[in-house]
Order: C-alpha cells, then sequence, then structure tokens
C-alpha cells in the first residue's frame, strides 16, 4: 500500500457523516493496488492492477501491467467482467426475440447490431427484404456508426487531457438520438430493425432532421479538425503512440478502423457488399502509420463517409413498403393485427414459433460495425430457435491485439491506447 | 496469380487432402468443408500458405449433442489476396475432446481458442496459456454445452454478499 495524500478528515460531511466516511475511505483504497517486488533491488518492477472499474477503460476491462520502471514490460488482459452468456440466451429465444439483446452489445451502434443480426437471419431464412428498407437500414447503421465514432472521438480526446470536447461531441450525438428517437422510438437502444425489414417507415419530420444533421455535422467536423489536427498536444500523445504493424494486426485478427489504420482495406461493405452499400459510392480511408494518430484520422474520414453515404441514401430512397410482405417470414403489420383475424393468427404464430430457416443448414453473415467486422454464425436444426449463434465480436479481436500493443509502451500511454483502439465491453465479454 | 474462388479452393484442398476431407457444404455462398480432426493443423498451414489465408475472423465450437463426434470446431478464414472467406469444421468426441492448436499459424486464435475451452471444454494442445476468458477460473462447468441450465446452476460461483460491508 503506497501512501497517498489523504482525503480523510478533509472532507466535512454534512450528512450521513458514517456513509460519507465509508465513500471516502473505500476512494482512497480503489484501484490502485501496487506490489513492489522484493528481490528487486532498485524497485524498478511492479505489477499494477487497474480496472475492472475504471472510468478510463472504456468500460469494465481490466489489466494487470507489468512495470519497469515508467515502461510496460508485459499486460494480461482481463476480460469477462460483463459476460451475460447472451449467445446461451440466444439458443433459448426466438430469432425475432434475441434481437433486442443485440442492442446491449455495442451499446453505442445498437443499430448496427440489430441490422447485424436480421440480415444474417435474413440469409439464413432466406428471406427477401423491400429496396426501401435496405436504404433505411443503411441509414441508420451509418449514423450509427457516426454515433460510435463520435464517443471514441470525445473519450478519446479526454483521455489525451482535453476535457470540453467531450461535450462537443456530445452535443452532436444528442442529434442523433433524437434522430432515433424519431425513428424508431428509442434514444438508446433502438431495435427499429425486424427480421423482413424494418418496423416502421422514416417520417417527414425524421427525414428532415437526417437532412438538417447532414448538412451541419460536415462543418462540426471540420472545426474539430481545426482544433485537433494541428494541436501539439494532441498530436505528440498520438503520434507513434500504440503503432502496430500490418502483419501483427493481420496476425492477431484487429478488425475495423484499426485494421485500416495499418493499411489494410479491410471493410465488409467492400469485401462483401451487403444492403445495399454496392449501390452507392464511398471511399474506404487507409493509413499506413498504424499508430493513435492514425486511427484518430481513419475514424474523422469514415464520419465524413457516412454523411456521403447518407447523403447517397437519401436521393436515392426508393418508394415501397418497408416490410417484407410474407406472413410466414415477418411480423404482420399493426394495421392488419387489430383489424383481421388472419394477421391476428399470423401476428401471434410469429411470437410462438418465429421464423424457422431450412434444418440443418448454417451460415455466416458479417457486416461493417463500427468497431470491425461483426458478424453472426448461424446454426439452425429447423426450429424458430437458433440451435448455435456465434457472435464474432470486432472489441474482442481488438482487444487481443491490444495486449500486444501496450507491451514496450509508456504507462501514461495506456489510457490513450485503450481509447484509440476503442473497445465495447458489452461486445466483447456478450 | 489471377484471383481464385472459394470452390477452386475447396476443389483443391480436396484432391490434396482426398482421405481427409469428409464433406464440402455450400450454402447460400458460404462454403464449409469438414474434415477429420487429425489433419486440421495441416489443412490450416497448407490454406494459409498456398491461397494466403492470412487472416483468422474466427474459431469458435458448437455442441452437436449427439452421442458420437459431439463438439465440432470451426474456423472461419479469410483471404484478403483473393478476397474470399472459407469454413473449416472439424468434429471431437465427447471423451477427452483434445484437437491441436493453431495459435502456431495464426497467433490471433488464442483467445478464440480459449473461449472455445471456457465454453466447451475442448482442450487445445499446444495452446501457450489455455485458461478460461470469460468465467473465473474457479468455475467448474462449460455453459454453452447443451446440459448446461440457461439459468445457471444455483452455489457455482461465490457471488459477493448482498449486504454491504460497512465497517
Amino acid at each position: 500500500m503506497i501512501e497517498t495524500g489523504s482525503i480523510m478528515g478533509k472532507g466535512k460531511p454534512t450528512f450521513f457523516k458514517e456513509h460519507q466516511n465509508a465513500l471516502y475511505k473505500s476512494l482512497e483504497d480503489k484501484h490502485t493496488t501496487i506490489d513492489v517486488d522484493d528481490t528487486d533491488p532498485l524497485r524498478t518492477r511492479m505489477v499494477l492492477n487497474m480496472g475492472p472499474q475504471h472510468p478510463a477503460t472504456h468500460g469494465v476491462l481490466r489489466l494487470l501491467i507489468e512495470l519497469d520502471g515508467e515502461q510496460i514490460a508485459k499486460t494480461k488482459l482481463d476480460i469477462g467482467y460483463l459476460h451475460r452468456g447472451i449467445e446461451k440466451i440466444a439458443e433459448n429465444k426466438t430469432y425475432q426475440e434475441f434481437m433486442p439483446y443485440t442492442d446491449r452489445m455495442d451499446y453505442l451502434s445498437p443499430y448496427s447490431n440489430n441490422v447485424a443480426l436480421c440480415t444474417a437471419v435474413e440469409k439464413i431464412a432466406q428471406i427477401e427484404i423491400p429496396e426501401r428498407a435496405h436504404y433505411i437500414r443503411m441509414i441508420g447503421c451509418e449514423l450509427a456508426r457516426i454515433s460510435s465514432h463520435l464517443l471514441y472521438l470525445g473519450a478519446m480526446v479526454m483521455d489525451t487531457g482535453a476535457i470540453s470536447f467531450f461535450i462537443w461531441t456530445f452535443r452532436e450525438r444528442e442529434k442523433l438520438y433524437d434522430i432515433f428517437d424519431n425513428l424508431g422510438g428509442h434514444r438508446f437502444t433502438i431495435s427499429h430493425s425486424r427480421i423482413g425489414g424494418v418496423h416502421n417507415d422514416l417520417s417527414p419530420v425524421c427525414l428532415d432532421m437526417i437532412r438538417t444533421f447532414v448538412d451541419e455535422f460536415p462543418r462540426e467536423l471540420k472545426d474539430w479538425g481545426k482544433l485537433l489536427n494541428k494541436n501539439r498536444i494532441f498530436y505528440d500523445r498520438n503520434n507513434g503512440v500504440g503503432s502496430i504493424s500490418a502483419e501483427d494486426a493481420i496476425a492477431m485478427g484487429m478488425t475495423g478502423p484499426n485494421i485500416r489504420a495499418t493499411g489494410i482495406a479491410y471493410d465488409m461493405r467492400m469485401f462483401k457488399p451487403y444492403a445495399r452499400y454496392n449501390e452507392v459510392e464511398f471511399e474506404v480511408p487507409t493509413r499506413l502509420e498504424g499508430d493513435n494518430l492514425a486511427r484518430y484520422y481513419i475514424r474523422t474520414e469514415e464520419m465524413a463517409q457516412s454523411i456521403e453515404i447518407i447523403r447517397q441514401c437519401l436521393e436515392k430512397l426508393p418508394k415501397g413498403p418497408v416490410r417484407t410482405d410474407n406472413a410466414k417470414k415477418t411480423y404482420p403489420s399493426k394495421d392488419e393485427v387489430y383489424y383481421s383475424m388472419e394477421g391476428l393468427i399470423h401476428d401471434f404464430m410469429m411470437t410462438d414459433t418465429g421464423v424457422c430457416p431450412p434444418a440443418d443448414v448454417e451460415c455466416y453473415h458479417a457486416i461493417e460495425a463500427p468497431k470491425g467486422e461483426l458478424g453472426f454464425y448461424i446454426q439452425s436444426d429447423g426450429t424458430g430457435h437458433p440451435w448455435r449463434l456465434k457472435i464474432k465480436s470486432p472489441s474482442f479481436s481488438n482487444l487481443q491485439a491490444l495486449e500486444v500493443m501496450l507491451d514496450g509502451e509508456m504507462i501514461a500511454d495506456t489510457v490513450v491506447m485503450i481509447g484509440g483502439v476503442d473497445p465495447v465491453m458489452g461486445e466483447s465479454d456478450k | 496469380m489471377e484471383n481464385v474462388t472459394v470452390q477452386e479452393v475447396a476443389d483443391n484442398i480436396t484432391e490434396k487432402f482426398s482421405d481427409n476431407v469428409l464433406e464440402v457444404t455450400d450454402y447460400q455462398g458460404d462454403t464449409l468443408v469438414r474434415v477429420d480432426k487429425d489433419s486440421i493443423h495441416d489443412v490450416c498451414s497448407y490454406l494459409k500458405e498456398h491461397y494466403r489465408f492470412i487472416y483468422l475472423v474466427d474459431l469458435f465450437g458448437t455442441d452437436r449433442f449427439t452421442s458420437d463426434d459431439r463438439f465440432e470446431v470451426i474456423y472461419n478464414l479469410v483471404s484478403l489476396k483473393h478476397q474470399i472467406r472459407i469454413f473449416i469444421k472439424i468434429r471431437i468426441p465427447e471423451q477427452n475432446p483434445h484437437v491441436v492448436t493453431v495459435t502456431d499459424i495464426w497467433t490471433g486464435a488464442n483467445w478464440n481458442e480459449r473461449e472455445t475451452f471456457d465454453m466447451f471444454g475442448i482442450i487445445f494442445d499446444g495452446h501457450p496459456d489455455l485458461r478460461r476468458i470469460f468465467m473465473p477460473e474457479d468455475f467448474k462447468y462449460y455453459p454453452l454445452r447443451k446440459e448446461f441450465p440457461l439459468l445457471g446452476i444455483p452455489g457455482s460461483l461465490e457471488l459477493p454478499g448482498t449486504t454491504p460491508n460497512t465497517e
């Protein structure tokens, strides 16, 4: 235990005195337990425990770091603190029932997760969805990507020391939440996508909101670039920090913006276009440096590309239904359920039995979530429940690479690197 | 070299490992090659060398809940050069579920194999650090096996008390 400046006795609680003092005490004992190796004569090697409850680790990530002075000799990551066993839950739910659980995986971009699951189920059950639904999903996915990258940007810049920046990115995220609120009725866990389409069409108000956002957001992005790109402190704290070579990144299975920052243009939207990504024009930004700065540039450029994609989607947005009209494959519309006996029966059957893919088939479908390749591998036994549903979560792969990346870096950069890799524990722990 | 299709890759390994490839299936464009479990290391290194499947996307287990060859391990591989994806599958018996590790081919298989071990109890021989990954070490069960109940097993994990320690 190391002596730190005590806050005990300095605080003068005016109510719940014992509770407050216990709180101060627990605050003092929190996070840092330092073991100094007694056999080390210079006392330079120590083991530092960080997390799982640590504000800078973006969730419940725990790191065990062996330090040599200020340098990290080796690191072990301990994950699983948010393990809820959602793969097990999936085996006991119908496909549609399981969809809201995916919101809770990467909770910074729930829309992408919904779409990932629904497209995977549509692939295995061979369901075609209407054109308009594809475009609405693309708009939703790209908005989710911006939302996720905004949180990355705010949190990462805060990790490097600029506190106020977080508030600015959150002001923009707030607009996105308002859009999602209008789009699906929820601000955070949207669950808007359905197997066979989406739940409801975009309202004119929502379309206006998206248009306004698309028009205004690039200006914000430009302002932020002005602030950060030539900022000495920000630049120096990111440049060359957490470098990883392309070979290592591939070997470790890194994905998403992190692998693109090493020069590998691996993007599921290009690798195997889903939805209607083959009908819009966009670029996959790549960098060669593979460091934290490169990851920052990649993500800001991706946000600009997302805006372009949304703009094209809004132009191309075809008219028509938003859900397929096959009662065996998807939920009927609420109008049918309330006003026709057949609709009611179908609704009941969908809730009770659900979509049944053919027996003994298995397939995999992945989308490009903001964090990387998010895939669902489904094995079907012919019932409405998956026999096995495996989630390939991008954060899991990225964290594995983080373990390698941290070795040899400075302890002060740990937090910046975690911020740069942008893991979400809800997703990696499943 | 010309871009090869996943079909050509599947045909090639069927020819090359004719004794080991058990079946090739294709559903909705996903090609899955099932090989016997002793040849998995050879097949994987062959694929990596000859078709540049340098990127292991995922590796996971499944439980078929049958009396013979109960477990499956599926390897999800991507060749960035040819822009194709292939799945390799092996089956492992319930008794003594051992399979040789592929961490020497893809370093990134490390955590995936740990996860498979954690969830199904499949032991990867030669793995550098085979510990549980999501569940704590003192947990004695394999939660994604079909016989493990959805609600868990009461008392299998020591949880913190519900009354806060206000000393």
